[in-house]
């Protein structure tokens, strides 16, 4: 298996977006978005004329000055490999995209490239301000989807994404565009999910390494996205979202756009509830994803758990009868404050329940056996 | 003429022996005071004054120096009054000490002569014990614990006219009864029986009394965060006699010492707007702050996350070795510290918990907060307690089980530990080694390896989970950890953010 290949148009291409990156800002304004998906469409000269008129021809022939030699020797650097859309193993789904990017280039096992079909993978985006519900989702959709042997795709960004990894490295495996050099763990504070996802999944990016986040480098990274998996699934998003973005593209593209429902009364989940009401996949659970990507009932989602003592049953019973504190769980079935705690936590073990930072317990989607 | 006078000063919690050198010779009347006096020592002049005239004796019109040795020793508090004004009696003659063994003597003058309590006479009668001194003269009011230290004949003063019955051998002053430690105290602190329902939190408080854990509460305003922790003194194991001296020392030195003596372990309630040096002890020369005061007993942050940054990072240290070091420009000192942390905050900024559905707070106000909350002392609290308000019922319900009972479980817990791990220790010191030692079942192993294989759990809190997983056994009176003791264990530990 040797690593994946760019030809040196595309990596020159990847130099070409680096350089001009604080054009396209200037040009790419008004609604999040709007223009550089359309922008990214064309070739090099013309790029460089919408962006950068008064310095198209100077910056063109900088890049162009950019010897082979080096392009390749900063990949190294970074310890990043480079795959162009020549290259057999560029996502085939990227290809059915216009404004593909010309070369991914990422950290991590290339050997998941190969995996990275429509058919076996799947975005999920949402809000970075995400309620505790959609958090709460977005990794256990992240966990049961990985664990059912689909690619996870999503930004790393902060609320719903960062869930969705996190949930996905517990079941399998996860890939993480960037809207930034695949190198820089962007947010910041996700550094530590970022190494997780270099060493057990992928991190791509259409920028060279050491390329810093732009606005419009977001709406870009959205466009890989959608384009890379078979279905797109919003978990949560308000009626001005950036995931609605990737939803659009995605539908675009004539790909499947799932949403999970959220309160009708929560603005939080306004964008998602539109996108039912437009017609969008109800995902309730991860076995609705599997049944749209691969066909109704072809993949079972693991989604029974360990056996459940009939005491212990009782307690996950109080719970999604509404409890969510351990003391309340013991006044609800009378056992003392250190019963209520073993319970609890045996049922955490077991993966049926979570707990919030605070110590409020929630259930999962795993089902009970013989339930 | 010039007469000398020994007294004491206070420092910190400890005293520093001062010598009042006082002349008094022809020239025009004046009464001055040298030595690195501060304003309540150079105030003694007045009632000094007052107080020499006002018991009968005369005023020397003479130029009166009293000087302060040693002169480099800031000199603080009205504790200086006595000694002063007897060196100038002895000086203009007036009364004749010779008679007496040596004797030191503290005490603030009141304008009619009469001896005010002061502060921190514990430690001086202590400090004056190890200087080889016989007799110590203190204010009446003091003679409880002054009496505490063997080995110092304690002479109980109410007026500055009863020294003169003392030189010339006519008044032989009663000898004081030394106070009550207050070792043990049942029945007379707020009791544990107030807290009715919370079945969850009256676990976690045994658990974190048992091993010394430090303890979060967190819940809505008004669940009865407060008031479990006001209880938690009451259900820790009774003080040794030598615990309850340092704990009568500090509060003595600290001016918190009434008559009754120590009222059992210290709680400790500092307010979310106190400072690093209020918290640990600061100012010149260094006093002790709230961490000090709470030793050996319970200090309360409600509303951790209010409090300010730097000043629960100050904590970090005092929290690790019990003791707190605090260095001023040209002073030094180290107080001890060792308490019991415990915490409240509420859920999220509204405080009803993101759970609920009134809750207002936006999802990222509510995170932020939460991750407050986890760098707040993160890596140095044990259990976490999350309770609810409790129902109508709960609250009309009958008392909860009284601190006498939950104290004897407690205290058998620590007799365990102490019999395990050494004489003062408790679970929450023990070291990894000491860790490694303690017998797990193998279904326990299995359930913490799982819980820590799902990632659930980082590295530090594997071994915090175990220290609580052998208070839970110790609680039990079992030898091994069990898979139950695990599970609880598991259930009572802080949350990691990720």
């Amino acid at each position: 298996m040797t690593e994946p290949s760019a030809c040196l148009d595309c990596l020159r291409r990847s130099r070409l977006l680096a350089h001009l990156a604080p054009y396209i800002e200037r040009v790419a304004t008004g609604a999040i978005g709007s223009r550089s998906p359309e922008l990214l469409r064309l070739s090099n000269e013309d790029l460089a004329d919408a962006a950068a008129p008064k310095v198209a021809a100077r910056i063109l022939t900088q890049v162009e000055a950019v010897p082979e030699q080096q392009l390749r020797a900063d990949l190294i650097a970074a310890e990043c490999w480079a795959c162009c859309r020549h290259d057999p193993r560029y996502p085939s789904g990227l290809h059915d995209a216009a404004d593909a990017p010309w070369a991914l280039i990422g950290r991590g096992d290339p050997v998941l490239l190969e995996q990275l079909e429509p058919d076996g993978s799947v975005t999920v985006v949402g809000a970075r301000r995400a309620s505790a519900y959609g958090r709460g989702i977005a990794r256990e959709l992240g966990r049961e989807l990985a664990a059912a042997g689909l690619i996870v795709v999503s930004g790393l960004a902060f609320g719903i994404d960062a869930c969705a990894h996190r949930g996905a490295l517990e079941g399998g495996t996860t890939v993480a565009v960037l809207g930034c050099g695949a190198d820089i763990a962007y947010p910041g504070s996700h550094r530590s999910l970022w190494r997780r996802i270099c060493e057990r999944g992928l991190v791509v990016s259409e920028l060279p390494p050491g390329t810093g986040v732009w606005r419009w480098t977001f709406p870009a990274r959205n466009r890989i996205m959608a384009a890379m998996a078979g279905m797109t699934v919003v978990v949560e998003a308000a009626r001005r979202s950036g995931s609605l973005i990737t939803a659009d593209l995605a539908a675009d593209l004539g790909r499947d756009l799932g949403a999970v429902p959220g309160p009708v009364t929560s603005r939080g989940s306004a964008g998602t509830n539109d996108l039912l009401a437009g017609g969008a996949c109800l995902v309730r659970d991860a076995q609705d994803v599997l049944d749209a990507t691969l066909g109704p009932g072809v993949r079972r989602a693991e989604r029974t758990g360990p056996p459940v003592e009939a005491e212990l049953r009782e307690v996950l019973i109080a719970i999604e009868q509404g409890e969510t504190t351990c003391d309340a769980v013991a006044v609800a079935l009378d056992l003392t404050g250190a019963e209520a705690a073993s319970a609890l936590a045996t049922l955490e073990a077991l993966g049926y329940l979570s707990c919030s930072l605070v110590g409020a317990y929630s259930r999962t989607l795993l089902a009970v056996p013989g339930v | 003429m010039l007469a000398t006078a020994q007294t004491f000063t206070l420092d910190g919690i400890s005293a520093q022996p001062v010598r009042v050198e006082v002349d008094v010779h022809k020239g025009l009347p004046a009464f001055s005071v040298v030595g690195l006096p501060d304003a309540a020592v150079r105030e003694a002049r007045e009632r000094v004054r007052a107080a020499i005239v006002n018991c009968g004796f005369e005023f020397p019109l003479r130029r009166i120096v009293a000087n302060l040795a040693p002169a480099s020793l800031r000199k603080a508090g009205p504790g200086l009054d006595l000694a002063i004004a007897v060196a100038l009696l002895v000086a203009s003659e007036q009364l004749a000490l010779d008679r007496l063994a040596p004797m030191a003597m503290v005490g603030e003058l009141a304008l009619d002569g009469s001896v005010r309590a002061v502060p921190g006479v514990l430690a001086i009668a202590e400090d004056a014990r190890e200087r080889g001194v016989e007799r110590l003269l203190v204010p009446a009011e003091n003679g409880g614990e002054a009496a505490l230290v063997d080995g110092v004949e304690v002479i109980c003063l109410e007026s500055l006219g009863q020294v003169a019955g003392l030189a010339v051998g006519d008044w032989s002053p009663p000898s004081p009864q030394p106070m009550a430690l207050g070792v043990d105290l049942a029945g007379q602190r707020p009791d544990l029986a107030d807290l009715r329902g919370q079945r969850h939190l009256r676990f976690a408080l045994e658990v974190a009394a048992a091993g010394g854990h430090s303890l979060l509460m967190v819940g809505p305003p008004g669940a009865g965060k407060s008031l479990a922790a006001s209880r938690l003194p009451s259900i820790l194991p009774a003080m040794a006699p030598g615990e309850a001296l340092e704990v009568a020392r500090i509060a003595s030195a600290c001016g918190r010492l009434g008559a009754e003596g120590p009222q059992g372990r210290p709680f400790r309630s500092p307010h979310h707007t106190i400072s690093p040096a209020g918290l640990v002890g600061g100012g010149n020369p260094p006093g002790p702050g709230e961490a000090t005061n709470a030793h050996r007993g319970v200090l309360f942050l409600d509303e951790l996350c209010e409090f300010r940054r730097d000043t629960l990072e100050a904590l970090r240290a005092p929290l690790e070795t019990g003791w707190v070091s605090v260095a001023r420009a040209g002073a030094w000192r180290r107080l001890p510290c060792r308490f019991m942390l415990v915490a409240a905050a509420n859920p999220c900024p509204c405080g009803r918990g993101e759970t609920d559905p009134e809750c207002t707070c936006a999802p990222l106000a509510a995170q932020r907060y939460q991750a407050r909350l986890s760098g707040a002392l993160a890596d140095r609290i044990d259990v976490m307690a999350s309770i609810r308000q409790p129902s109508a019922a709960e609250i009309s319900g009958p008392p909860g089980e009284p601190s006498v009972t939950v104290r004897e479980r407690v205290t058998a817990a620590r007799e365990r530990q102490e019999h395990r791990l050494g004489p003062g220790r408790c679970n929450a010191e023990m070291s990894p080694a000491e860790l490694r030692e303690s017998a797990l079942a193998e279904d326990a192993a299995i359930l913490l390896a799982e819980a820590y294989s799902r990632r659930r759990l980082s590295g530090r809190a594997h071994d915090r989970v175990l220290r609580l997983a052998r208070t839970v056994t110790d609680l039990a009176e079992d030898e091994e950890i069990g898979r139950e003791q695990m599970a609880q264990a598991l259930q009572l530990r802080r949350r990691d953010i990720e």
